[in-house]
């Protein structure tokens, strides 16, 4: 059942990404892109990161997209022929989107037994219990409290990281005014 | 219980939307459509960071939260060169902005 469910999410996240590159307006991309992003949100729950769901949900397709309809709607741009590069340059980004595509979906081959059997180094099927045990670990803490299995690493480990995100954000607001302001 | 489940199908997943990015970054000559290609790209990365942090613990859910960051921090700054660049060209279109070609 749930599998089903996840190649039905995949199908849609993979037909949004798709549609997003290959059509010819803006904010029909746009908005083929935040399906994709709801399809990701949704898969994220199925691999047992909610919170990261709900993430997904109110800052990609709640901020960044919003951002994006903005500026698309900003700049008027009205319809253009089309805007995709000369036959040559298409010809050259299809070899090595494929190449890419070739050694990527190599992955697809990986189970969690694979895994743990290249890591441990251990012939024959290893116990994948074994080799990674922060992986059941923090499902256990996920199925008793998702908030806080985040946050206790968030504010011990990732202390330093999270503040210098901080600075960067701080950068980010400063840069993206002074670019857009018409006057410096 | 098997620890993850999906991770095969996830990181395929992942290979085949990061694929998607690659082209229409490489296909397209809109620069917002280029640039939400890359938020594209960066989702892709994202689903293999959860997918894979079923295995490793919760490392991989905080680098999700720090690549969200960054894409929406690059998003907001993008966005504000895109504009500056539209009211000196009156343009998007990467092919017309050419002033570094020498």
């Amino acid at each position: 059942m749930e599998s089903v469910v996840f190649y039905i999410f995949a199908a849609a996240a993979v037909l949004g990404g798709a549609m997003c590159i290959l059509q010819r307006s803006p904010v029909a991309s746009a908005m083929w892109l935040m399906s994709t992003m709801f399809s990701l949100a949704a898969i994220y729950v199925l691999l047992g990161a909610e919170l990261i769901g709900a993430l997904q949900v109110l800052v990609y397709v709640g901020a960044v997209l919003v951002l994006f309809l903005f500026v698309v709607m900003l700049l008027n741009l009205g319809q253009k022929s089309n805007d995709l590069r000369g036959p040559s340059a298409v010809a050259a980004a299809l070899v090595i989107a494929g190449l890419l595509a070739i050694e990527l979906t190599a992955l697809w081959r990986y189970t969690p037994r694979r895994l743990a059997a290249e890591v441990t180094r251990v012939a024959g099927t290893p116990d994948v219990a074994a080799a990674f045990p922060a992986g059941a670990a923090m499902q256990r803490a996920a199925a008793h409290n998702v908030v806080q299995s985040i946050a206790e690493p968030m504010f011990r480990t990732y202390l330093i990281p999270f503040e210098i995100t901080s600075v960067l954000l701080l950068a980010a607001l400063v840069g993206a005014v002074v670019l857009a302001k018409r006057r410096i | 219980m098997e620890p993850a489940r999906f991770l095969g199908p996830s990181l395929g997943l992942s290979a085949i939307l990061f694929t998607l990015g690659v082209a229409g970054v490489l296909l397209r000559r809109n620069a917002i459509v280029l640039f939400m290609c890359i938020e594209l790209m960066l989702n892709a990365v994202n689903l293999t960071f959860v997918a894979l942090a079923q295995l490793h613990g919760v490392g991989g859910w905080m680098m999700v939260f720090f690549v969200m960051t960054v894409a929406a921090a690059e998003a907001a700054v993008g966005l504000a060169i895109i504009l500056a660049i539209f009211r000196h060209r009156q343009s998007v279109d990467l092919a017309n902005i050419n002033l570094l070609q020498g």
